[in-house]
């Protein structure tokens, strides 16, 4: 039924939209310090293994990067309508495709972890 | 006398370019790689952090130092300030209105609190992550 | 009180007699004080009587004169001379079919404004011998969604409609949201059928053009995400077993 998977559909985007917007500025900014070598504390080995072994470490990551792939993937999707490809059902298989791989990766490496 | 109705095509490709409202929108929408981005990378570092060795990890820390990336990563930290976040607080009291019996509460306080809010959330992993 | 020389360039178009539309200029003295319609109407008096196009009230009431000036929706009582450069463009409204000059083919908007159901519905009898009874502050959350004029800059504004003429659009939706958030309709359900189908309002992506050309303020790129919110709400209501939206 059209509603209900537009509403799930949409629903994930925007609290995925909102997540992002909330915590992906700090999130590029770990990384941008990582790339200058000024490594912090909390993401050498024993803290960031730590945390991500814990179950509340793992449930926080795996939301993050859950709902952050969803958001990408619906977006993507309406990029592609904006860009007149007009092949909606193949891009939408494409785009969830992705986010869905994505997801269950995270997954895997997160239980994996400790 | 008879009807011949024109329609005007439109660009499906290039519409956007016609003026700068839409030119800012799309550059919002494209945010979205970056996202995707992000996220891929960060599930690249879990997949390293998975094998469960410091040294693996330290290998993955150190393959992500080089001043391309330093680059990359300062602009792209712009490009979503400036076209994510900003604009998703600034749109916030659209969706959110909240009326005190008639009057609507002014949409700066919802963007206000929303900054304020995003600072307290990036202090709160900056601390977690012992940047401060 | 000086006049200006404005230089208006406008987008003719004669089914019975032209393959294409094409531009014409005109040179107009313009009052300081004046709207590009009364430019318009200069044209039409003065130097080319075979000009259509749509006017009445000149106060931004009635939404018939709505044109693109230099490119943006406009309504043209409202877009005054002093704020334009010399050299004016003018044509019909984007999106929409020329009939003849200025003049555009509204039914595809007029057939989706029906489609919503733009009336209270009741589900139980309104109170006997007695009006319906609404506050101030129940007033004030749907207001500003009475003032649309159905002037359709909005539709010209979207690029959503432009890329896709089965979108329900900016007005009609936020016709809709007009009825949903008054307190003496209960019809919220039976709209939502049409709204959170596949042309309804997912097909928004909150460009947010239409509230920006909105000459009455009506801000429907709001009334869409608060109807998105709605529908997304009332989905998870149901799923959940809790008792939703009682309208």
């Amino acid at each position: 039924m059209a509603i209900a998977k537009k509403s799930v559909i949409w629903t994930l985007f925007a609290a995925g939209g909102t997540l992002t917007a909330f915590v992906f500025p700090a999130l590029i900014a770990l990384f941008l310090l990582i790339a200058m070598g000024n490594v912090p504390d909390g993401l050498q080995f024993e803290q960031f293994h730590t945390f991500a072994a814990s179950w509340l470490g793992k449930v926080c990551l795996f939301g993050v990067l859950f709902l952050s792939l969803w958001h990408a993937a619906h977006r993507l999707r309406v990029v592609a309508h904006d860009f007149g490809i007009r092949k909606d059902a193949l891009v939408a298989n494409v785009v969830y495709t992705v986010a869905a791989i994505g997801s269950v990766l995270a997954a895997f490496y997160l239980i994996g972890i400790g | 006398m008879s009807r011949r109705p024109y329609n005007r095509p439109m660009s499906k490709t290039t519409w956007y370019m016609r003026n700068s409202r839409y030119k800012v929108y799309v550059m919002r929408e494209l945010t979205s790689f970056l996202v995707a981005f992000y996220s891929f990378l960060t599930i690249f570092a879990l997949a390293a952090l998975a094998a469960d060795s410091a040294e693996v990890w330290n290998g993955f820390l150190a393959s992500q130092k080089s001043t391309a990336m330093v680059v990359f990563h300062g602009l792209a930290l712009l490009y979503f300030l400036f076209y994510q976040t900003f604009p998703w607080f600034k749109l916030a009291p659209k969706a959110m209105p909240i009326y005190l019996g008639e009057k609507k509460l002014p949409d700066s306080y919802i963007i206000i609190g929303h900054y304020v809010a995003w600072v307290v959330v990036s202090a709160i992993i900056f601390w977690l992550t012992g940047v401060i | 009180m000086g006049t200006r020389q404005i230089e208006l360039e406008i987008l003719r178009y004669d089914p019975e007699k032209d393959e294409e539309p094409y531009f014409q200029s005109y040179s107009v003295p313009c009052l300081e004080d004046w709207v590009i319609l009364d430019a318009i109407n200069y044209v039409k008096d003065n130097l080319d009587t075979t000009l259509a196009y749509r006017w009445s009230c000149h106060m931004m009431v009635c939404g018939s004169c709505g044109m693109m000036v230099n490119g943006e929706p406009s309504l043209t009582c409202k877009t005054f001379i002093r704020n334009l450069p010399d050299k004016v463009r003018i044509e019909p409204l984007e999106n929409f079919p020329i009939e003849r000059d200025l003049v555009v083919v509204l039914d595809d908007v007029m057939q989706k404004l029906h489609q919503v159901q733009p009336y209270i519905i009741r589900k139980d009898d309104p109170p006997e011998g007695k009006e319906h009874i609404q506050s101030r502050g129940a007033l004030a959350k749907f207001k500003q969604l009475t003032m649309c004029i159905n002037c359709m800059c909005c539709y010209a504004a979207c690029p959503q409609y432009g890329l896709d003429k089965s979108f329900i659009g900016p007005a009609a939706l936020a016709l809709a949201h007009r009825y949903n958030r008054d307190s003496r309709d209960q019809g919220k359900s039976d709209r939502l059928d049409i709204l959170a189908d596949h042309d309804g309002v997912w097909e928004c992506s909150f460009v947010g053009a239409c509230s920006e050309v909105c000459p009455k303020d009506v801000d429907p790129a709001a009334a869409i995400q608060q109807m998105k919110i709605d529908g997304a709400m009332e989905f998870w209501k149901q799923k959940l077993g809790m008792p939703g939206d009682k309208s």
